[in-house]
């Protein structure tokens, strides 16, 4: 079994590396990007029958800093 | 007087701490491994140092936070030892949830290396009292990682309980409110993104950090 962990800046938290990937894609000629927020994805190969518990458990306790972070997990089959 | 330095893999300003320490205390500190689950008995000061610890893996500070050690450092903490974090110690401090908030990349997006000024906010702190109230001082700081963040309620609490220890005289990083090192709710915890250990003896070309060390064992050894 195997889960991705998606997690991104709250918002309002500000992001440098968006910001600088923002203008990088302006310095190349992309208009019409309004804004650039950079996260992360996590994947895990987990055993068959870890528990959500344990998932959200893991992005709670390690994978996320919830002060600064919001974490979306996805199941993959 | 005991003291000990936390080394996590990847920690580069440990010696420099040590060698703090031991001027001040006069004794040398016990330099404990992260992956040790107990610091000595009755350790009175407990210094985490700056460096890049796990190599900034996921977070800056995020997996020294979850090493062994960090679980015995925040039971000394609680039973009223002094642990003092400093740039990288700050931001595992943080992660720890040994103090509030998170240290974000610098606003600038550059890593920051000099000397900056900052102002003494409250010189009541066992750390601070060798220091006035108000008092410019100068530190160095070296960070990527140091715009210090949380959110309004947790900000207001601080400056309303004289937590905010030690303020930038100029936005150096992005900080919220420009703060620079932040005291826990009893004032046995200190983390600061600059770096005092770097500026205690002639040679290093200024002496401001002197006084924090002293002032700290000081205190220490009138309150034993």
């Amino acid at each position: 079994m195997k889960a991705r962990i998606f997690v991104t800046l709250k918002g309002g938290v500000l992001d440098p590396q968006g910001r600088a990937i923002h203008h990088a894609l302006e310095g190349l000629g992309f208009g019409g990007v309004n804004d650039v927020r950079a996260g992360k994805l996590i994947e895990l190969d987990l055993a068959d029958g870890t528990s959500d518990e344990d998932i959200d458990a893991m992005c709670r306790k390690l994978l996320a800093n919830t002060v600064i972070e919001n974490y979306r997990i996805e199941k993959v089959a | 007087m005991k003291s000990a330095v936390i080394v996590f893999p990847g920690s580069n300003c440990d010696r420099d701490l040590a060698v703090a320490f031991e001027a001040a205390t006069g004794s040398k500190p016990a330099m404990v491994w992260h992956r040790d689950t107990e610091l000595p008995d009755d350790i009175d000061l407990i210094g985490v140092p700056g460096g890049f610890s796990y190599g900034d893996y996921l977070r800056s500070g995020a997996m020294a936070a979850r090493s062994p050690v960090m679980q015995a450092v925040a039971k000394a903490a609680d039973r009223g030892a002094f642990v003092l974090g400093i740039c990288n110690g700050f931001q595992v401090l943080t992660e720890s949830g040994l103090l509030p908030g998170a240290l974000l990349r610098n606003a600038g997006g550059h890593f920051v290396c000099r000397d900056v000024a900052l102002t003494v906010e409250n010189a009541q702190s066992a750390f601070t009292s060798r220091y006035d109230a108000g008092e410019a001082i100068s530190y160095p700081v070296a960070h990527h990682d140091g715009n210090y963040f949380a959110d309004a309620a947790t900000l207001d609490r601080l400056e309303g309980e004289g937590r905010v220890a030690l303020r930038y005289a100029e936005n150096v990083n992005g900080s919220a409110r420009n703060i620079a090192g932040i005291l826990n709710d009893k004032g046995n915890v200190l983390g600061m993104m600059p770096h005092p250990e770097r500026v205690i003896e002639a040679a290093h070309g200024a002496t401001d950090g002197k006084r924090l060390f002293d002032g700290l064992v000081e205190g220490l050894l009138a309150r034993a």
